[in-house]
C-alpha cells in the first residue's frame, strides 16, 4: 500500500525557497529604488560582479568557502538543538592556533606544516566552543549568552595579541609577519582567474559531505539528532544527551575554526585583525536558509558568496549604492526563507495540485 | 569631598547613564518574552530607532520629532516580528536575527542615500538633541555634606531618558502585577491554552506585548543617537541589544532583578574605562584591550555560578497554536 | 424521554478530518438537570463531538440547539456566552498562578484587578458554602493535588456562568476516592439544575453516576439507553461491536529471579519521597503486575529501574548483576527492555521516521551498527518484518512517526522492545490510548515473551489489563507496595481499597 506522490510534490521543497528568495530580491530592488538608484542596473552589476568572468567566479567561490564552513558550524549543533552564535570567536581563535603553527612550525617543516596548521585551526575553534558547551551541560548556562560573550572575549584577546605581541615589527597596521610561502594553502587561482580561491574550497565541500555522512549514516550522528529532537526519549534510549551536545557544538567550533585556513593560510597569508568579519553571524542565515542540510548550506553559501563578491563590484560601479545593500538582501533573504517561509507555502501547494500539501 | 569619593560618584553617575539604553531595551524584551515570544531582535529595533531618530532630528531640527520617529520605526519592526512569529508562526529566533541583519544594512544604505555621508547622519546641533536636566535645587544643595554631592552629581543632571528608564522599572512591575493586561500577559507566556479557553485572544495579547517592546526599544535607540550621542553611526548599538537580552535572562524575566543586572553590566563597563592604564595591585597595568573584556568574562562567570538554567516562561518560543 | 425539557440538543452533526469521518450524522439530546454519559472507544468520535458542542470545532453539517433555540458557535467564546463550559482532560490552568488568578483570567471586570478579584473570591466563598471541599484562593495551582486542580477547572466554568458542563475523561488521573468526590460534586450540580455531559470510555463510571448514556462507535451513535435499564456487559458489546476476546494465559513455571528490587527509596528534586522502601522480584517466565492509580510512584519506579533517576537507597539487580549505579545503556546491555508510559515523551521521537525510531535504544546493538556506522538496510528490513507481524499501518518505514495513529505508534514501540528479546521488560501502560484490536495484539505479544522466559514487570492503571496478564499482582499506593494479591483471588472492591491506601480486605 503506497500513497501516490505527485511528481510535482517533489519539486515543492525546492520551489518554496526559490519563491521566497525571489520575494526577497524584489523587496531589495525596491530598497535600491528608494535609495535613489536604478534597481535593474544594481542587480545586473551584482550578477556580473559575482560571475561575470573567471576571476570574479573565483572570488565568489572563495567567499562561499567561508560560508560553507561557518554554515556547517551552525547547522551541526542545530541538529543537537543548540544555537551556535559563537562562530566569530571560534574562527578567530582557530586563526590564532593556525597562525602560531604557521609562524613557528612553518619555517622548519615547510609544507608538512600545512596539515598541522589545519588541525590546529580546527582545534582552536573546537576549544572555543568546548567551554560554552561544557558550561551548558554541567551548569545549565545558557548557550546563546555564553557564545556571544565568548565572541566578545575572543575579540578582546585577539586584539591584544595582534596589536601587542604578534604584530610584525615596524608595522603600523595590526597584522602579523607574513607566513612563509611553504605553508600557504595551495592556490586554485590559476584555474579560473586571479583570485584567492584555494584548496580550502574543495576541502569545505568534502567536509560538507562528511557532515552529511556523520549525521545520516553514523551512530554518533544519530545520537546527536535524537538528542536534539527529543532529549528525554534519547536519554531513555541510553544516549548520553550531554555528550552528544558537547560533541555537536565542539565539532561545530572546529568547522568554524577552519575559516582561518581559507582566510589566513589561503588568502591573506598573515594574521589580521578581525578577519572573521561577520561570517559567523551570517552563517546563521546560511544555515537556516539551507535548512541545516549540508547540500542546502552549500547552495546557500554559493548565493551569499555571490552576493559578497557582487556587492564589492557593485560598490565600485555604483558608488551611491554602498556595500550595505548586500546586507539588506541577506536580511530579507533570511526573513523570507527562514521566518516567513510558510507565507507562500499554502499558495504554492494549491498551485501544484492535490498531493502537494506538506 | 575626597578624591576617591568624587571618583566613586562619577562612576555611579556613569553607571546610570550607561545602564539606561540597556534597561529600556531589556524591559522591552521582558514584555515580549513574558508573553511567550523570543525577541533576539532588540538590537535591530534599537539600531533602527537610533537611525530614524537621528535622521528625523537632523531634517526637522526637533529632538521631539526625532523621538517620535525613532519610536515609530521600532514599533514597526516589532510588528513585523509579531507578524512573522505570531501570525505566521515562524521561527522566532530566525525572525529576530533577520531583522537585526536587515536593519544593520538598511540604515547605512538610507543614510548614505539621504545624507550623502558614509553610512552616518550629519552631526546634530545641541538644539536637536535632548540635553541633561538639572533637578530643582541641585545647585543650591550642592554643598550640603554627603547628600548634596550625591544629589547634584548622581541623581540630578541626567538626561530625561535616564529618569524615564528609572520610572519604567516600577511601571513595568505595576503593569505586570496589578492590571488585567499584566495578568493575561503572564498567563499567555505560561499557558496559552488556558488563555485561549478563557476566551481571550492569544495573538492579540502577543501583538500588544511586542508593541510595548517596540516603544521601549525605540526610547533606547533614540537615547543613543539624539541624547547620549549626536547622530547615527554604523552599528552604533555595538551589541547592547544582546547584552540587554543577557540581562533579561539573568534577571529571570522580572523587572527589578533585570534592572539590577543592567546596572551590573553598566557598572562593569563604567569601571573598566577607568581601569585602563591604572596599575592594580598584583596584576599591574592590565592592557586596554583585555580590560574591555571584563564585563563579558564577568557574565560568563556569573552564568557558570548559577546551577541550572533560570526558568523561562513555559511557553517561550513555542508558536501557538502548536502545529499538530 | 421526549417530554422532559431539553437543555441542549445536537442534530445530525457531521465532521470530517480529511479522509477521516469523525462524526457521522450524530444526534444527542441532553435533559436539563441530568448527567448524561457519552461513551465509546478511543477514536469513536466522542471528543470531536464534545469539542463541536464547546465551539472549538466547526461541524461540517448539522445544528446545535440550546433550550430549543438554534445557535451557531464560531469559537469557544460564543459557546461560553451561551452557557456551555468545558472541563478539559488536560487542565487548562496556568500552573504558576494562584487559584484566584486562574479564576480571574478572562473575567477581570475592568482594567485593574480589584473588581475581578472580588468577584472571584465571591464565587469561591459560595462554593465553599454549598460544597464540602475547601479551596485556598491564594494557593499556587502547581502545588494542588490533581483532584483539587480539577475542582478549579470546574469552578472556572461555573464562574463564567456555565449552565451546561462538559467533562472530557475527567477521571483518568484521579484516585478512587477523588472520583467519588467528583461524582458527588456532579450530582449536587445536577440537582441545582445544571446539565452535565460526561465523556468517557470507562463503563463503571457511567453506570455509577449517569442518568442516561449514548454509545458511539466509529463516528456514529449506535445506541441510547437509560442507565438504570442497561448493564456494563451490554454497553461493552455496543462499544466494541463484538464480544471481547481475552488472550489465553497458559500456566508457565517461573524460573530464577531476573529483576530484583530491594528497599528502593527515591526522592524527587523537590525533596518529596516518591518511592518508599519498595522491594519485589520478577522471575523468568512470569508477569508481575503493579496496579495503582497514576501518581503513586509508579512513574518514578519505572524511571529508576530504567536508569533515568537515581535512588536514594536500595538496590536493583538485573540477571544477578548489581545495576543500581549503571547507566541506561549499560542496563539495556544487561538485557533490560522498556516500553515507556508516555510514548511520545520517552518512548519515541515523533519527528523521526519509523525506521529511525526502530533504532532508538538499539543503536549500540550489533544488529544495528558496526564500527560506528548504522546498518540502515538491516534495520529497515527488520522493521518491515515487524510491520507485517504487528499489523502496523501503513507499513512505510520512511513515514514520520507523528503521522501514524496512536495505536500504530504504540505497536511499533512495543515491537522494538519485545523483539529485542530482553531478559527483563518493564512495560508502563502498554495499551494506553490504543484501540481494542491493537491492545489484543500487544497483550498476545507480551504473553508470548513471557512464554520465552522473559521476566516482565507490567505497570498499568487499567485493572482489567493487570488481571488479564499478571501471574502476581502488587498494589502500589503512596510510593510503597500496599499489598500483593493473586489475580484469581482479587475482587474489584478489595483492589480499590488497597489502591486507596486502606488495609487489604
Amino acid at each position: 500500500m503506497r500513497f501516490s506522490a505527485s511528481p510535482l510534490r517533489r519539486i515543492e521543497p525546492a520551489l518554496v525557497p526559490v519563491i521566497n528568495l525571489a520575494a526577497a530580491l524584489v523587496l531589495s530592488a525596491l530598497v535600491v529604488l528608494a535609495a535613489g538608484s536604478d534597481p535593474i542596473e544594481a542587480m545586473t552589476a551584482l550578477a556580473t560582479g559575482a560571475a561575470g568572468d573567471g576571476a570574479s567566479l573565483g572570488y565568489t567561490l572563495y567567499y562561499a568557502t567561508n560560508f560553507i564552513l561557518t554554515g556547517l558550524a551552525v547547522a551541526l549543533p542545530f541538529h543537537a538543538g543548540i544555537f551556535n552564535i559563537g562562530g566569530e570567536g571560534q574562527a578567530y581563535i582557530g586563526g590564532l592556533f593556525a597562525s602560531l603553527v604557521c609562524l613557528f612550525v612553518g619555517p622548519p617543516l615547510g609544507w608538512a606544516a600545512i596539515p598541522l596548521a589545519v588541525l590546529a585551526a580546527a582545534a582552536g575553534g573546537a576549544l572555543w566552543a568546548l567551554v560554552p558547551a561544557w558550561l551548558f551541560v554541567t551548569r545549565g548556562s545558557h548557550v546563546v549568552i555564553t557564545t556571544i560573550m565568548f565572541n566578545f572575549i575572543a575579540s578582546a584577546v585577539m586584539t591584544f595579541l595582534i596589536v601587542n605581541v604578534l604584530i610584525a615589527p615596524g608595522q603600523s597596521s595590526p597584522e602579523s609577519v607574513a607566513f612563509p610561502a611553504a605553508v600557504w594553502m595551495p592556490s586554485l587561482g590559476g584555474l579560473l582567474g586571479p583570485s584567492p580561491l584555494n584548496l580550502t574550497f574543495p576541502l569545505s565541500l568534502l567536509l560538507a559531505i562528511g557532515v552529511w555522512m556523520f549525521l545520516r549514516l553514523s551512530r554518533r550522528g544519530f545520537e546527536v539528532r535524537a538528542a536534539g529532537a527529543n532529549p528525554e526519549a534519547a536519554r531513555a534510549a541510553g544516549i548520553s544527551v550531554g555528550a552528544a551536545t558537547v560533541m555537536a557544538l565542539t565539532l561545530g567550533g572546529g568547522l568554524a575554526g577552519l575559516v582561518a585556513v581559507n582566510e589566513l593560510m589561503g588568502a591573506q597569508h598573515r594574521l589580521l585583525l578581525d578577519f572573521p568579519a561577520g561570517y559567523g553571524f551570517m552563517a546563521i542565515a546560511v544555515a537556516l536558509m539551507g535548512r541545516n542540510h549540508p547540500l542546502g548550506i552549500c547552495l546557500t553559501a554559493l548565493f551569499f558568496g555571490a552576493l559578497y563578491q557582487g556587492g564589492t563590484e557593485l560598490s565600485f560601479d555604483m558608488p551611491k549604492v554602498t556595500r550595505d545593500i548586500v546586507v539588506v538582501i541577506e536580511g530579507l533573504a533570511v526573513l523570507f526563507c527562514g521566518a516567513l517561509q510558510n507565507l507562500f507555502r499554502a499558495r504554492i501547494a494549491r498551485w501544484l495540485g492535490p498531493g502537494a500539501a506538506a | 569631598m575626597s578624591e576617591a569619593g568624587t571618583e566613586l560618584l562619577s562612576i555611579v553617575a556613569a553607571t546610570l547613564r550607561l545602564a539606561t539604553p540597556l534597561l529600556l531595551a531589556a524591559l522591552g524584551g521582558l514584555f515580549s518574552e513574558r508573553s511567550g515570544t523570543i525577541d533576539i531582535g532588540l538590537e535591530g529595533k534599537m539600531l533602527g530607532s537610533a537611525f530614524a531618530a537621528a535622521a528625523m532630528a537632523s531634517v526637522t531640527g526637533s529632538a521631539w520629532a526625532g523621538l517620535g520617529a525613532g519610536i515609530a520605526v521600532a514599533v514597526l519592526l516589532a510588528l513585523l516580528h509579531a507578524f512573522a512569529a505570531v501570525t505566521q508562526r515562524g521561527d522566532q529566533v530566525v525572525t529576530g536575527m533577520a531583522l537585526n541583519i536587515l536593519v544593520a544594512g538598511l540604515a547605512p544604505v538610507l543614510a548614505t542615500a539621504w545624507f550623502h555621508l558614509d553610512g552616518t547622519t550629519p552631526a546634530l546641533a545641541e538644539s536637536a538633541r535632548f540635553g541633561s536636566l538639572a533637578l530643582p535645587g541641585a545647585a543650591a544643595l550642592a554643598h550640603t555634606p554627603l547628600f548634596g554631592p550625591v544629589y547634584a552629581r548622581v541623581i540630578s543632571g541626567h538626561n530625561g531618558f535616564v529618569y524615564v528608564a528609572a520610572l519604567a522599572i516600577p511601571a513595568a512591575a505595576l503593569v505586570l502585577r496589578r492590571t488585567r493586561f499584566g495578568l493575561r500577559l503572564r498567563a499567555v507566556g505560561e499557558s496559552p491554552d488556558a488563555v485561549e479557553t478563557a476566551g481571550v485572544s492569544v495573538a492579540w495579547l502577543r501583538y500588544r506585548a511586542l508593541i510595548i517592546t517596540g516603544v521601549l526599544c525605540g526610547l533606547s535607540g533614540a537615547y543613543l543617537s539624539i541624547a547620549a550621542g549626536a547622530g547615527f553611526t554604523r552599528n552604533m548599538t555595538a551589541g547592547r541589544g544582546y547584552l540587554a537580552l543577557a540581562a533579561l535572562i539573568f534577571g529571570r524575566w522580572r523587572p527589578v532583578p533585570t534592572a539590577l543586572a543592567c546596572l551590573l553590566f553598566a557598572f562593569a563597563d563604567a569601571a573598566q574605562t577607568r581601569l585602563q592604564g591604572v596599575a592594580l595591585p598584583v596584576l599591574g597595568v592590565i592592557p586596554v584591550e583585555l580590560v574591555s573584556a571584563i564585563p563579558y568574562v564577568l557574565t560568563v562567570l556569573l552564568l557558570a555560578g548559577f546551577v541550572g538554567a533560570s526558568r523561562a516562561p513555559r511557553a517561550l518560543g513555542l508558536p501557538y497554536p502548536t502545529g499538530r | 424521554m421526549t417530554d422532559a425539557a431539553a437543555a441542549v440538543e445536537l442534530r445530525g452533526i457531521d465532521k470530517h478530518f480529511g479522509p477521516v469521518h469523525a462524526n457521522r450524522s450524530v444526534s444527542l439530546r441532553l435533559r436539563r438537570g441530568t448527567i448524561h454519559g457519552l461513551i465509546g472507544e478511543n477514536g469513536a468520535g466522542k471528543s470531536t463531538l464534545a469539542n463541536i458542542l464547546y465551539g472549538a470545532l466547526l461541524p461540517d453539517a448539522g445544528e446545535i440547539r440550546i433550550g430549543d433555540r438554534p445557535v451557531a458557535f464560531r469559537s469557544p467564546r460564543d459557546a461560553m456566552a451561551a452557557g456551555i463550559g468545558m472541563v478539559h482532560q488536560h487542565f487548562m490552568l496556568v500552573e504558576t498562578m494562584t487559584v484566584l488568578e486562574n479564576l480571574m483570567l478572562g473575567q477581570e471586570r475592568g482594567l485593574g484587578l480589584g473588581a475581578g478579584e472580588a468577584a472571584a473570591r465571591a464565587t469561591l466563598a459560595s462554593f465553599a458554602r454549598s460544597h464540602d471541599a475547601k479551596l485556598d484562593p491564594d494557593a499556587v495551582v502547581e502545588t494542588l493535588p490533581v483532584g483539587l486542580k480539577q475542582r478549579v477547572e470546574i469552578l472556572k466554568a461555573l464562574h463564567r456562568g456555565a449552565e451546561v458542563l462538559i467533562l472530557d475523561e475527567p477521571t483518568a488521573v484521579l484516585t478512587p476516592i477523588e472520583v467519588q468526590a467528583l461524582f458527588e460534586e456532579l450530582r449536587t450540580l445536577a440537582r441545582a439544575g445544571k446539565t452535565i455531559l460526561l465523556v468517557t470510555h470507562k463503563l463503571k463510571e457511567v453506570m455509577d453516576v449517569t442518568d442516561a448514556v449514548t454509545v458511539m462507535r466509529q463516528g456514529a451513535v449506535v445506541a441510547e439507553r437509560e442507565t438504570k435499564r442497561t448493564t456494563p456487559a451490554e454497553l461493552a458489546e455496543l462499544m466494541i461491536g463484538r464480544a471481547p476476546q481475552p488472550p489465553a494465559r497458559s500456566p508457565v513455571t517461573a524460573g530464577v529471579p531476573v529483576l530484583e528490587v530491594e528497599a528502593m527509596t527515591l526522592v524527587d528534586p523537590d525533596g518529596v519521597k516518591r518511592v518508599d522502601g519498595v522491594s519485589f522480584r520478577v522471575r523468568a517466565g512470569e508477569i508481575v503486575g503493579i496496579a495503582g492509580v497514576a501518581g503513586n510512584g509508579q512513574s518514578e519506579l519505572i524511571e529508576a529501574l530504567v536508569g533515568l533517576r537515581p535512588l536514594r537507597t536500595g538496590t536493583i539487580r538485573i540477571g544477578g548483576t548489581d545495576a543500581t549505579s549503571l547507566s541506561v545503556a549499560a542496563r539495556r546491555r544487561l538485557g533490560l527492555g522498556h516500553v515507556a508510559e508516555d510514548r511520545l515523551r520517552l518512548g519515541a521521537i515523533a519527528a523521526f521516521s519509523a525506521a529511525e525510531n526502530a533504532l532508538l535504544g538499539r543503536q549500540d546493538d550489533a544488529a544495528c551498527s558496526r564500527r560506528g556506522l548504522l546498518r540502515r538496510a538491516t534495520v529497515r528490513s527488520t522493521l518491515e518484518g515487524w510491520m507485517r507481524a504487528y499489523d502496523i499501518r501503513p507499513p512505510d518505514p520512511h513515514r514520520r512517526l507523528a503521522l501514524f495513529s496512536g495505536g500504530n505508534q504504540q505497536k511499533l514501540v512495543v515491537a522494538r522492545e519485545v523483539e529485542r528479546r530482553p531478559s527483563a521488560l518493564v512495560a508502563g501502560q502498554p495499551t494506553r490510548g490504543v484501540d481494542v484490536g491493537a491492545a489484543e495484539l500487544i497483550h498476545a505479544r507480551l504473553l508470548a515473551l513471557r512464554a520465552q522466559d522473559a521476566a516482565i514487570l507490567l505497570i498499568s492503571a487499567d485493572l482489567d489489563e493487570i488481571r488479564l496478564l499478571s501471574d502476581r499482582i502488587l498494589v502500589m499506593c503512596g510510593g510503597g507496595i500496599a499489598g500483593e494479591v493473586a489475580p484469581e483471588a482479587v475482587d474489584e472492591r478489595g483492589l480499590n481499597l488497597l489502591m486507596a491506601g486502606a488495609e487489604a480486605a
